[in-house]
């Protein structure tokens, strides 16, 4: 029991199947390839932005502007790749170069990342707004022809969440590197008395978060028709709710890439779900409180049991 | 001596002197250590061995002298990851291993050469084969998270990961406490591969509170006090005797026994106490008026019992804090307001806290005893440690409780301002309030009309009047039994 | 040398002054910017929009002092649903005002308690829990109120607009209540423990202070008060609706912090909180009246959230010092 428990990702996995099968019991025809295509067609850049967070808190911050962020990303594409392509990448590697930059000054002057994320979301925000105040714009055809790819058997975007779920738990979990990431979060005098500098580590992780940032807003300009400067600001609560419903913590450098992804998979489809189980319109948005209420008290249940 | 002549040093340590504040930890400290020695380092609470550790293994710089090792020289500009690849490694009593990461993980954060293919197999086969070896039987798996393992068995890592050797010899290991979360069989383990370590050219430097592992694993022993080094014998020319007399202080008993008032109340005026303790004890109570003092090791139980007794009677309780940032500051407020917070219920009218009470009540104190300030609206972090301790006190004696907790309250305060706090408890006393002090200074303890010595968690003994001694305090926190 | 000391002293203690003095600089630049005689409009329009800023801020402010990882991101759907239950009460009666209000209070000390609940029997930390109780508490909004508007009472109406002089009757009020709380918050007991809890909770612990209690009470206090300020938002607006209270999530912070207040508990000021609230208003209004886009206003507001916190990360040091000795620290660490 103790080993199984070890795996932190078993319980979203739990709740992401028992979801996935009431779907499937309720709506049979869900279970073919374009209904799945369907349910998961928008997973993929929320999986993207949790990713993004979950390197901030696995360094025990927190990115309160990955949603700006990934808005002005998404905006950037559709206004200027198709057209402009220099403008487009020089905004968004700038853009990577700014948000490492916040994390490296975070822990330089010991600021609250609370804070100076949250201000940096009014900062992304309005970047976003002033690319593109009114909703339009365009991802260039070649974008989109590859996030709609048509994979065999499996749809693209479950395809992706489980190579990028694999490439990640590779990267954090399984690498020396990675070690020393997570280790930064658990005990930073350890690393500290290791030689190495936590400052650099934390710039590097916010390196990481505005990498699959810029990611997420790609992918989202390539599934979408027209975007608006706030096309993905839920995506910061979002994210934060998935990687602690996917076994993360906000101290201690406890996160799960696979729980990560395996836990936007399971709010993605939580709205589904509730739509398929005929919740009023009206209660879909508490309900999903409640599933995050609920997937996090049971949580708590079984981490108590470990102890 | 013999050996010494045959034996090249390894570690020298010239003069070393180490300050916080006007607390001197270290004065002086000059000490060699002979290559294939196991060192003991000795002293009771206070006496500079954590200080002086962990200035050899880099934690610390220190204020005046010299640590020089062998084939390097001096140490002092190098950090404790270069220490610890010239193979000088350390286990402290705080854990220093990442609680999220995995054994093997550990492992990697020591030998950081260790990346690529395969890592993880080859940094677990480091640590579980030397597991292994230390600890037979031990049944730690390489790729569990620390976290989840016991207490024992992280300290089982912790020690094992010291003695790791990749590419860099390992020299000297620095154990403080090892054996304080082993059970009995993992600490004899733990001794015989000392034995065999040094025995095989290395070093250890052993700091212990227990006397037999002491005499059984060491070859030389150091006994510290007040931060000097003040003997140092080889294990087979003395005794567990000899070594803890050297311990204590040549001027015992500053008040003499012949000052102690003798305490006059009856048990049942007084309040249970409910402390765990040995067979032989009676229940114990504490008597309007009377001092008691907690005596033993640091951490054996002393701060739990002072804890459990507040959770039993709070607000009959007040609580004065020793570890001050932890449990007793508010390092926002001024001087007032850290002063009000325990008497906020007297200086109300309609509900509100008059400013003018308040301030008064603050005054009072700060003059009463001798708080050194600019005034009371000062921020409490800008006084000194001795005078942030008095406002500690001023907050405990403002509040209407009649017992005074005190968590060995002096902590790294200086004579004169313990000279006051002394007269302040005295006098309070006097009215009518009772204290249960908990104190690692033995000249404390002579002001208290009882002391209960503490040995593993559990009262040993109730000193009275004159069995109250240093001799007897030592004796029975190092688990001496009562003679009949 | 002397004078200079008492001056930085007393802005040391008190670091909410800067503020009001952002607030005047904004004032004055905007009124010369929209070449207007409109100094006393800007008055009474800064004072009335302020007046939300400021109780959200209010209400935000109590959690945050509680210490770190305390923050009620619930403010904006608790202030849809408790304007929604005062409309509907009222039904444009203004007999039934105080009752509405009353209903309102009620049902957001509720949404408080709620919050505590979740926090200390579930260990849900605060930031989460808070967001997955505003989820349930906008639905239960949208399915009350079912999307209609109910007008406010023609008297409330009228009090939100009133004015004495060019200061509008609402702002008033609200700063009179601001009054009351900073006296329960510095001046009583449980202000205090609140204060002792956000700065070392195991002092506090051990101080007596009765810790659950004081957590549960500041969750719902804050959302009691921000309860008060969506039916005040309903009046001011002509009736509630259920998105009115979203802008004021991120402000709600950003007053607080602008307003000199820690982020990490403990040390709290009230009046900060009015001037931070004053600043943002006129930072907007500013930024308009220089014919700045919407997205620029944003990004200037992003900015100067950042530079407030990183000003305020050495406040008690000399700024050169505050600049140089991290990067000193830094390039001196051994490698």
């Amino acid at each position: 029991m103790i080993t199984l428990l070890q795996y932190r990702v078993l319980l979203p996995l739990v709740t992401l199947i028992a979801l996935t099968g009431t779907i499937f019991i309720l709506q049979p025809r869900t279970m073919s390839y374009f209904g799945l295509s369907l349910l998961f067609s928008f997973i993929l850049p929320i999986a993207l932005a949790t990713v993004a967070q979950m390197f901030v808190i696995a360094v025990n911050e927190i990115d309160l502007s990955i949603g700006a962020y990934v808005s002005f990303a998404t905006v950037t594409v559709v206004t200027y790749l198709d057209t402009d392509p220099a403008i487009a990448v020089g905004l968004l590697l700038g853009a990577i170069a700014l948000h490492t930059a916040v994390g490296a000054l975070i822990q330089l002057f010991q600021m609250p990342s609370i804070v100076i994320t949250l201000g940096m979301s009014f900062f992304w925000g309005g970047c976003a707004l002033m690319v593109r105040p009114l909703p339009g714009g365009h991802a260039p055809d070649w974008l989109t022809a590859i996030v709609k790819v048509k994979t065999p058997f499996v749809p693209f975007p479950i395809l992706a969440c489980v190579v990028l779920a694999l490439l990640l738990h590779l990267l954090l979990m399984r690498s020396a590197v990675g070690t020393i990431f997570r280790g930064t979060g658990g005990n930073e005098r350890a690393i500290r008395n290791a030689g190495l500098s936590v400052t650099g580590i934390k710039s590097a992780m916010f390196f990481l978060s505005g990498l699959f940032g810029v990611l997420s807003g790609v992918v989202l300009a390539g599934l979408i028709v027209s975007a608006d400067a706030d096309i993905a600001s839920n995506y910061t609560l979002l994210s934060i709710a998935a990687v602690i419903l996917g076994g993360g913590l906000f101290v201690g450098g406890i996160v799960s890439p696979t729980g990560a992804v395996i836990g936007a998979a399971t709010l993605t489809l939580a709205a589904s779900f509730l739509s398929f189980i005929n919740v009023p319109a009206d209660w879909q948005t508490g309900a999903q409180g409640a599933i995050l209420i609920i997937a996090l008290a049971l949580r708590g249940i079984t981490e108590r049991y470990e102890h | 001596m013999q050996t010494d002549k045959i034996r090249p040093v390894l570690l020298d340590l010239t003069g070393v002197d180490k300050s916080f504040g006007q607390v001197h930890a270290l004065s002086g400290v000059s000490l060699s250590l002979h290559q294939g020695l196991c060192t003991g380092l000795v002293g009771h609470n206070g006496a500079g061995k954590s200080t002086l550790i962990n200035v050899i293994a880099g934690f610390l710089p220190p204020s005046a002298g010299d640590v020089a090792f062998d084939g390097v020289g001096t140490l002092n500009l190098l950090s404790i990851d270069q220490r610890s690849a010239l193979g000088i490694r350390c286990v402290l009593q705080e854990l220093s291993l990442c609680p999220n990461l995995t054994v093997a993980e550990n492992t990697q954060l020591l030998h950081r050469h260790l990346r690529g293919r395969g890592w993880r197999r080859k940094a677990a086969d480091l640590i579980i084969a030397k597991l292994d070896d230390i600890f037979p039987g031990h049944g730690i798996a390489p790729h569990t998270e620390l976290r989840r393992l016991p207490l024992g068995a992280r300290q089982m890592v912790e020690i094992a990961r010291a003695f790791t050797q990749t590419t860099t010899e390992v020299r000297l290991v620095i154990l403080d406490e090892p054996t304080s979360s082993l059970d009995t069989q993992s600490s004899a383990q733990l001794l015989r591969y000392v034995r065999t370590f040094v025995e095989g050219g290395k070093n250890c430097l052993f700091v212990s509170h227990k006397m037999d592992e002491i005499t059984s694993v060491t070859d030389e022993v150091v006994v510290l006090k007040d931060g000097r080094v003040v003997h140092q014998i080889e294990t087979k020319d003395t005794s567990r005797a000899e070594i803890v007399s050297k311990m204590g202080s040549i001027d015992t008993d500053l008040r003499g026994a012949s000052q102690k008032k003798t305490f006059g109340g009856k048990d049942s005026d007084g309040i249970a106490l409910g402390l765990p303790a040995g067979p032989d004890i009676p229940p114990l109570s504490l008597r309007p008026g009377e001092v008691i003092g907690l005596a033993g090791l640091a951490g054996d139980g002393q701060t739990e019992a002072l804890k459990s007794v507040l959770a039993r009677y709070k607000r009959k309780c007040t609580f004065v804090a020793g570890d001050r940032a932890t449990d007793g500051v508010f390092p926002l407020w001024s001087i007032k307001h850290n002063t009000s917070i325990g008497a906020l219920h007297s200086l109300l009218s309609n509900g509100i806290i008059r400013s003018q009470s308040e301030a008064k009540l603050a005054n009072d104190w700060k003059d009463k005893i001798g708080i050194r300030a600019s005034g009371i609206d000062a921020d409490l972090t800008s006084l000194s440690g001795g005078n942030q301790q008095k406002v500690l006190f001023a907050r405990a004696l403002a509040s209407a409780s009649d017992i005074v907790l005190m968590d060995d309250p002096t902590r790294g305060v200086d004579v004169g301002t313990k000279r006051e706090i002394y007269q302040i408890i005295e006098a309070e006393a006097q009215t009518g309030r009772s204290f249960l002090w908990y104190s690692t200074e033995f000249d404390e303890l002579t002001y208290c009309d009882r002391v209960l010595v503490f040995c593993q968690g559990k009262v040993a003994v109730v000193l009275e009047g004159a069995e109250i001694n240093e001799q007897n305090v030592i004796a029975f926190s190092f688990g001496q039994k009562v003679s009949a | 040398m002397n004078t200079r000391f008492s001056i930085k002293s007393t802005v040391g203690s008190a670091p909410w002054i800067w503020s009001y003095a952002a607030a005047a600089v904004m004032a004055l630049v905007t009124i010369t910017f929209s070449r207007a005689s409109g100094g006393l409009d800007l008055l009474t329009a800064s004072m009335s929009f302020a007046t939300f800023f400021a109780l959200t801020g209010v209400a935000q402010l109590f959690v945050i002092t509680l210490g770190p990882g305390n923050i009620d991101l619930s403010i904006p759907a608790n202030i849809n649903l408790s304007a929604a239950v005062a409309m509907q009460v009222m039904g444009g009666s203004d007999t039934m005002v105080l009752i509405g209000l009353l209903a309102a209070m009620a049902v957001g000390s509720l949404v408080g308690l709620g919050n505590y609940l979740l926090i200390a029997l579930l260990k849900i930390p605060p930031i989460i829990a808070t967001l997955a109780s505003s989820f349930v508490v906008q639905s239960i909004a949208i399915a009350y109120a079912g999307g209609y508007r109910v007008q406010p009472p023609p008297g409330l109406k009228e009090f939100v607009r009133a004015k004495i002089g060019p200061v509008p009757l609402m702002a008033l009020a609200a700063i009179l209540i601001t009054m009351c709380l900073a006296v329960l918050l510095h001046k009583t007991p449980f202000g205090r423990g609140i204060t002792a809890l956000g700065q070392n909770p195991t002092a506090a612990r051990l101080a007596n202070i009765a810790v659950e209690r004081t957590r549960a009470l500041t969750y719902a206090l804050a959302a009691t008060i921000a309860a008060f300020c969506g039916v005040l938002l309903a009046a001011f607006s002509g009736g509630s609706s259920l998105e009115m209270g979203n802008e004021y999530l991120l402000s709600s912070i950003a007053v607080v912090v602008i307003g000199g207040t820690a982020i990490t508990g403990g040390r709290s000021f009230l009046s900060g909180v009015w001037g931070a609230s004053f600043f943002l208003f006129l930072l907007i209004t500013m930024l308009n009246a220089l014919g700045a886009s919407p997205g620029l206003r944003l990004m200037m507001m992003g900015i100067i959230i950042c530079l407030v916190v990183f000003l305020a990360s050495f406040r008690n040091a000399g700024i050169g010092q505050a600049v140089f000795a991290p990067l000193l620290k830094a390039s001196r660490r051994p490698r």
